[in-house]
């Protein structure tokens, strides 16, 4: 299973702000290693963030996503000590999932 | 189909067959194979042009829009990482995705906003090369869009 992911979240005013670094190779499926074969594609294609049982973001990748993959949006409400929890999946079925709290 | 689709394939029947990871899920039935990948748009991803692309999105001819704001550096050293932040100023924005025209794949990344959510999204991609960067914005049924060059000083595609 892959590293956990980096989630820090913020609320300011009534909107929180969410900040996620996740750890993924994001190989294309385009590169070749040395011996001239090509690197099999490997990337995260879903990632889903939700707070307090409610989706907040719902996003989709292609392999042209930077490796680590940074991802960050704002959502309304959100209170200090509640928890975002973010979770991906990858094109070979993968999966991770984290929880962040709300500073 | 192409090397990689194959590739792919294999690994997930490979997975499969070997009861990995998902396999265990699977049979604990908490997911199986096929949920893991249904909702991501094949088509989209893997269309190669920026016609086909917004075609696969069901974005026909989008309309420009001051009011989507795609903000990202005029010159990118390293195309491997590039900053891309995407800002709509529209009413009721369902939908955002960043398109890189002359990627392999244009469609590198799309989002879904759900209601409480603001139309803002920062990330970073992979640039080939020099190429028009855009964003697409889904709002009130209707697709808007914005785009950028950005140039790119080393290519984050190759090997």
């Amino acid at each position: 299973m892959a590293d956990p992911m980096k989630i820090r979240a913020a609320n300011k005013d009534g909107v929180t702000e969410v900040k996620i670094l996740m750890s993924h190779e994001m190989e294309t499926g385009q590169r070749k290693d040395a011996s001239g074969a090509i690197v099999p594609a490997h990337f995260i294609t879903e990632v889903t963030a939700s707070w307090n049982g409610k989706v907040v973001l719902q996003g989709e990748f292609g392999p042209a996503v930077s490796k680590n993959p940074y991802l960050s949006f704002k959502f309304k409400g959100g209170a200090k000590g509640e928890k975002v929890t973010v979770s991906w999946v990858d094109n070979k079925g993968d999966k991770r999932s984290d929880e962040g709290v709300i500073a | 189909m192409s090397m990689n689709e194959m590739n792919a394939r294999r690994d997930a029947m490979k997975k499969m067959g070997g009861m990995g990871f998902l396999g265990l899920l699977a049979a604990a039935g908490m997911i199986t194979p096929q949920m893991a990948l249904a909702a991501w748009n094949k088509g989209a991803f893997e269309a190669k042009t920026l016609a086909d692309t917004l075609k696969a999105l069901g974005a026909g001819t989008p309309v420009e829009s001051k009011d989507v704001v795609l903000n990202a550096p005029d010159i990118a050293e390293n195309g491997a990482v590039v900053p891309v932040s995407v800002t709509s100023n529209l009413p009721k924005s369902q939908q955002v995705a960043i398109l890189v025209e002359k990627n392999p794949n244009a469609l590198t990344a799309q989002f879904t906003i759900p209601e409480g959510t603001e139309a803002s999204i920062t990330t970073r991609v992979k640039m080939g090369q020099t190429s028009d960067v855009y964003a697409l914005v889904k709002s009130d049924g209707k697709f808007y869009i914005a785009k950028k060059e950005i140039k790119v000083t080393l290519g984050g595609c190759g090997g």
